[in-house]
């Protein structure tokens, strides 16, 4: 979609966040010389293009206790799998699910999701519920449970791709 | 401590805000307590650690650039050492460590796509260590919401 020089000085502008303040878009113009309504004119026709999927707080989901997150991955046959994941979908401890490319024989898993939940045994019993839901509980399945990060930064590009905070973690 | 006027802002607020002049005085009405009340308690969730950023969340992808998945089955006496090999790329926005096999997984965020196989290459020549690369094919859904 197209996206203009302004836009790309806008985006730069908010990518490192927004202020806590009564009026944010007009002190985010500030930094880039636009007025408040040039401001919200421009983010709207980005949010309507997809360009930006939605304005809002990322919570540190690791500091409200959420802290064992599974990726729950499973090997479904190709012609069933968008059915299966959209099974997956209607689960609401279900936040991320995508298809992915195979990689056999070391890797045969081609649909992954995220279960974040404040207590392992609690998450593996959701993994359990979410495959039988999805009628995928007979098929090859595991749950990487994420431990250490070492690196979570949104991103130093010009212009900032930033990442959703969880995005697999 | 959050209380409940903490919790329910969390909860209203990761839905997204609308591209208005005053974004959080829906919320406020809603919550019956004042705007400046709502900027005091995000501000102060933010000071906790509770919040991340306030912004965008953008679509790589729409904005011309690349993301991707990939994973590592790191000897655990090498873990330390090859988290820092990988850290050291500016390509790579997250870097983790799961249970299982694969036990290192990082996400690669790059404006050209076409930097991705390059990046990928450099990792496992400086590592020694083979990287699956397992690319988004499809997205189902990305709905980072938590209950305060």
């Amino acid at each position: 979609m197209g996206v203009s020089e302004r836009d790309r000085c806008l985006l730069a502008a908010v990518a490192g966040g927004l202020p806590f303040v009564r009026r944010p878009f007009a002190a985010i113009g500030e930094r880039c010389g636009m007025d408040e309504e040039e401001v919200i004119a421009r983010l709207r026709r980005m949010l309507a293009t997809g360009v930006i999927r939605r304005f809002g707080i990322v919570v540190r989901h690791r500091a409200l206790g959420y802290r064992a997150n599974a990726m729950v991955v499973f090997d479904v046959p190709d012609a069933d799998v968008r059915q299966k994941a959209l099974r997956l979908c209607d689960l609401p401890f279900v936040t991320l699910c995508y298809r992915r490319r195979r990689r056999p024989p070391l890797w045969p898993y081609n649909l992954f999701c995220m279960i974040h939940g404040r207590e392992r045994g609690r998450v593996e019993r959701l993994a359990e519920e979410a495959a039988r839901f999805a009628g995928i509980a007979h098929l090859p399945r595991a749950a990487l449970f994420s431990r250490r990060c070492f690196v979570q930064r949104g991103a130093r590009y010009e212009p900032p791709l930033a990442l959703p905070e969880a995005e697999v973690r | 401590m959050m209380d409940a006027t903490d919790r329910a802002l969390l909860r209203e607020l990761q839905a997204g805000v609308a591209a208005v002049p005053r974004p959080f005085a829906p919320i406020a009405q809603k919550l019956g307590i004042d705007e400046a009340e709502v900027v005091r308690r995000l501000e102060r969730m933010r000071e906790d650690g509770r919040l991340g950023r306030f912004g965008p969340l953008f679509d790589a992808e729409q904005l011309g650039g690349a993301v991707a998945l990939c994973a590592m089955a790191v000897p655990p006496e090498r873990f330390t050492e090859v988290a820092a090999l990988v850290k050291s790329f500016p390509e790579v926005a997250h870097n983790y460590e799961r249970t299982g096999r694969f036990n290192m997984w990082f996400v690669l965020a790059v404006l050209d796509p076409e930097a991705i196989p390059r990046v990928v290459a450099d990792i496992e020549r400086d590592t020694g260590l083979s990287v699956l690369l397992l690319p988004k094919l499809e997205e189902y859904r990305l709905e980072l919401r938590f209950e305060p």
